[in-house]
């Protein structure tokens, strides 16, 4: 299983939205099959075999373009999340990159 | 408004540890999605055994079975939809000759598999095989911590079969496989025991409920865990259940003490379906009836187009009344509980589930005619012993005549499953 660069080993961002670097470079998880709908997205990992869901499309926008980005605040930025809603997106990164959907990269 | 929410493992049915306001996105799956979560894909009706409870009636291959080919096409049709994975069952779909090049086909498509056995065919070698894949999940059904037990729904030699298979995933490494139990009313006090022996495996426990489908139609009034009992299981759940799956099984439950985890609705058409072994498409498992049959992947446009358009899905997926369940408080959290069940046990649909926790189904079930509830349809039932049960038979009342004769391979159920026709 790939690691994240100077990672021991923990999934990447765990314990909630305060361990979540938004100033860092993410990626979805090669692992991963996105699958846009209506409400948002579902997300499959085939690793850890568990679905997670994606609540609106801007937050599917955000994971899709995080490997464009140097840092996943600048992915949100594109993405046009408003700087007080932040925090929740933030969140929402957090809890995907505990789940190992998504992951470090190298910059 | 939180933006995502993490789910648990998505086995069986998917479940939800939610992180943000749950209902909105319930009410987001009731309408349906762009396609199934959750697919069960049974491959043949052939089976080496004869549970009395099974949903599916089987025994015996039927010879319109979809062939290798139109397999792979259901496949690829999947890969499109992104279906991220299906759930294969039976019968016993291992004793299909093309079973491990229909795994191997999916896998390398992005579909994933899962997919449920008895064990029969689990020996060392395929074992180490199985465990070699991040694609492949195996579930092995058992159905009582004990042989006894477990031998008189699942038939003589079926525990001993099932823990053969259980070594060997275990030694060849396969952590966190699954052991399936169908909750009875003589394993529902087995419950430690059936989770040590799944932690001694190194296997996650996954529970699911009876339903009275298929030949469980005749042994579900005997085998139905008591209200009693569905408390102690509901409770069980609440302490102890953390690492065990159950399919989403037990949303009727919820009025005991608030929802498990889970999606807590009925995917039926919605979240989840089936694809059988003829390749027609029902709204769930548990539902094989012509009342519940939404097309075929053999008709124009294939099981997209099934997903997509049929009426019965359209109509599953509209808003629903709640009929009288409508004015009991707990309606929310059960909603109203498991079509399949209340459709085999004569129950309305718009009225409470079976075994409903507030206590509704008990009067409802007596009220009801038994003769008159639907039978379940097609049955591929064994008509005499199997090999392991001599004597035997399945527990299916005899129906002279339904079937024209020829039609179905009987005999031995493990041979002639390559001769395969019926396109179109």
């Amino acid at each position: 299983m790939p690691q994240e660069p100077g990672g021991g080993g923990e999934p990447s961002g765990a314990r909630g939205g305060a361990g979540f670097d938004l100033d860092r470079p993410w990626r979805v998880d090669e692992r991963v099959a996105v699958r846009p709908e209506p409400f948002g997205a579902l997300l499959y990992h085939f690793g850890t075999r568990r679905l997670s869901f994606l609540k609106n499309v801007t937050v599917l926008t955000v994971l899709q373009s995080l490997d464009e980005h140097p840092s996943a605040r600048s992915a949100c930025a594109a993405a046009g999340v408003p700087a007080d809603a932040l925090p929740v997106y933030e969140r929402a990164l957090a809890t995907l990159a505990q789940s190992q959907m998504i992951q470090r990269r190298c910059a | 408004m939180a933006a995502a929410t993490a789910a648990t493992a998505a086995s069986a049915a998917t479940a939800a540890t939610a992180v943000g306001p749950v209902p909105r996105l319930v009410e987001q799956f009731e309408r349906g999605l762009a396609a199934p979560i959750c697919l069960t894909w049974e491959l043949t009706y052939a089976c080496n055994l004869a549970c009395v409870h099974c949903l599916s009636s089987s025994g015996r291959r039927d010879p319109r079975e979809l062939t290798t080919a139109e397999c792979k096409g259901v496949i690829d049709t999947l890969e499109r939809m992104q279906v991220f994975y299906v759930n294969i069952g039976g019968g016993e779909p291992t004793v299909r000759p093309d079973f491990w090049e229909l795994v191997d086909y999916a896998t390398a498509h992005h579909v994933g598999v899962k997919f449920s056995t008895n064990g029969v065919r689990i020996d060392a070698a395929v074992a180490r095989r199985l465990a070699a894949s991040d694609y492949v999940d195996v579930q092995i059904s058992l159905d009582g911590a004990t042989a006894e037990v477990n031998d008189a729904v699942r038939g003589a030699g079926s525990h001993a079969t099932a823990l053969a298979a259980m070594g060997h995933l275990r030694d060849a490494g396969f952590a966190g496989f699954k052991l399936s139990v169908v909750i009875t009313r003589h394993n529902v006090g087995q419950l430690d025991e059936l989770k040590a022996l799944a932690d001694a495996y190194g296997a996650q426990l996954r529970l699911t409920r009876l339903r009275p489908s298929g030949r469980g139609a005749d042994s579900w009034h005997e085998l139905h865990p008591t209200a009693a009992q569905q408390r102690q299981l509901y409770d069980w759940l609440v302490a102890r259940g953390e690492q065990v799956l159950t399919g989403d099984s037990f949303f009727h439950l919820a009025p005991y003490g608030g929802p498990l985890p889970g999606l807590n609705l009925c995917g039926a058409g919605r979240v989840v379906c089936l694809i059988d072994p003829v390749g027609d498409v029902y709204a769930c498992p548990f539902a094989i009836h012509e009342e519940f049959l939404a097309g075929s992947v053999r008709q124009a446009g294939g099981f997209a187009a099934v997903w997509r358009d049929s009426e019965l899905f359209a109509e599953l997926r509209s808003p629903q009344t709640g009929g009288a369940c409508r004015s009991c408080g707990f309606y929310d959290s059960c909603r109203g509980g498991c079509m399949a069940a209340k459709f085999f046990t004569g129950l309305p649909l718009d009225g409470p589930d079976p075994e409903c926790a507030a206590g509704h189904g008990a009067p409802a079930l007596e009220a009801a005619d038994p003769a008159a509830a639907p039978r379940p349809a097609p049955d591929h039932s064994h008509h005499g012993g199997v090999r392991g049960q001599p004597g035997r038979s399945a527990p299916v009342p005899v129906t002279i005549g339904r079937r024209p004769p020829g039609r179905a391979c009987d005999e031995n159920p493990l041979t002639g499953l390559a001769v395969a026709n019926a396109t179109g």
